[in-house]
């Protein structure tokens, strides 16, 4: 598949999730039940992006020992927790790898 | 009852201080895809066509990773999963719009404008009250379109030695901020991540975002329901 292609499908299944709902479900169709997993989909999705970015080297290992992303990630979380804010978890978390890797 | 610019301001008052991290996130974006290989054009068409920061950067994530294209589409599908309940809970607001209106709305119904919009759309009852989703929608969209704009000018800028591709995790990481103060997401959370990462290697096709979403779902779906009989 080329690459526009890619970029259309993706496009694509963007928007119907964001389109279907408001265009052809009716809110009854909705139970609470189905409601309360949906609020998990965050949770249990971006960590499939988040650990395997953090844990997982070059070259497909996973790397435990000597990797600075580990304590930079968990600095950058119990910033997020306290603070509540996505911009001191960015920030926080780049700041302390940086750190770790050009000055410690 | 207020006028249509009035509400479609109102939107974008609302949404600004949701703007602060866009900048990076777009910035990253710009940066990893010209870094991936991916021409300028290929990069702002992704953020005009897509308009979707975490289905970009898993875009993105996959297709340095040498994912199938079937895989990518399908875990594009699962993280755009969450808009299904945006659009539900929204579309009682909605409902008696015109179809062009619904289809426009639609392209606007990112996170952002609809944690802000949201709660505007509960509290006010005025008939165009959606013009505060468009208009957090449309902030968004500028932003996310200048700041792809120069994240592909500055790409061949920034030194690989910066590990810029680390700002990824951490954007998804601020995402569950209050996630992680919640102890069934926090369980759902361990789980899915221990999943991706033990089957990072061996899941077939990279499906490990969609196994491991699923496997995340499926614990919130056991823990919830003895939550309720307990």
């Amino acid at each position: 598949m080329s690459n526009w292609a890619l970029i259309l499908y993706c496009g694509l299944i963007t928007y119907l999730t964001r389109f279907s709902m408001i265009a052809l479900i009716k809110k009854e169709m909705f139970n609470d039940r189905i409601r309360e997993i949906l609020s998990f989909v965050p949770s249990a999705i971006f960590p499939a992006i988040i650990f395997p970015a953090i844990f997982i080297n070059d070259i497909g290992l996973i790397e435990i020992d000597d990797n600075p992303k580990i304590l930079a990630a968990m600095i950058a979380m119990f910033i997020g927790i306290f603070s509540r804010s996505i911009i001191a978890t960015i920030f926080s978390g780049l700041a302390s790898y940086w750190f770790l890797i050009f000055v410690v | 009852m207020k006028s249509n610019l009035k509400v479609f301001l109102k939107g974008i008052i609302d949404v600004s201080p949701l703007m602060i991290p866009v900048v990076p996130f777009g910035l990253i974006f710009g940066v990893l895809a010209i870094d991936i290989g991916f021409t300028p054009i290929e990069t702002m068409a992704m953020s005009l066509i897509i308009f979707g920061g975490a289905s970009q950067i898993v875009l993105l994530q996959l297709f340095s990773g040498g994912a199938s294209s079937l895989v990518i589409i399908s875990s594009v599908g699962a993280v755009n999963s969450r808009h299904l309940l945006y659009g539900a809970v929204v579309s009682e607001h909605l409902s008696d719009l015109k179809l062009i209106w619904k289809i426009i709305i639609s392209y606007f119904l990112i996170d952002q404008a609809f944690a802000i919009s949201n709660e505007y759309l509960k509290k006010n009852k005025d008939h165009n009250r959606y013009f505060h989703l468009v208009g957090g929608g449309a902030t968004c969209w500028v932003i996310w379109q200048s700041t792809t704009f120069l994240g592909i000018i500055l790409g061949a800028a920034i030194p690989e030695k910066l590990g810029l591709s680390f700002a990824v995790p951490l954007t998804f990481l601020a995402l569950l901020v209050n996630d992680f103060r919640k102890f069934i997401n926090v369980i759902v959370i361990i789980i899915s991540g221990l999943v991706a990462t033990l089957g990072y290697n061996y899941i077939p096709f990279k499906a490990y975002v969609i196994v491991a979403a699923l496997a995340g779902l499926f614990t919130a779906m056991i823990l919830t329901r003895k939550n309720k009989k307990a």
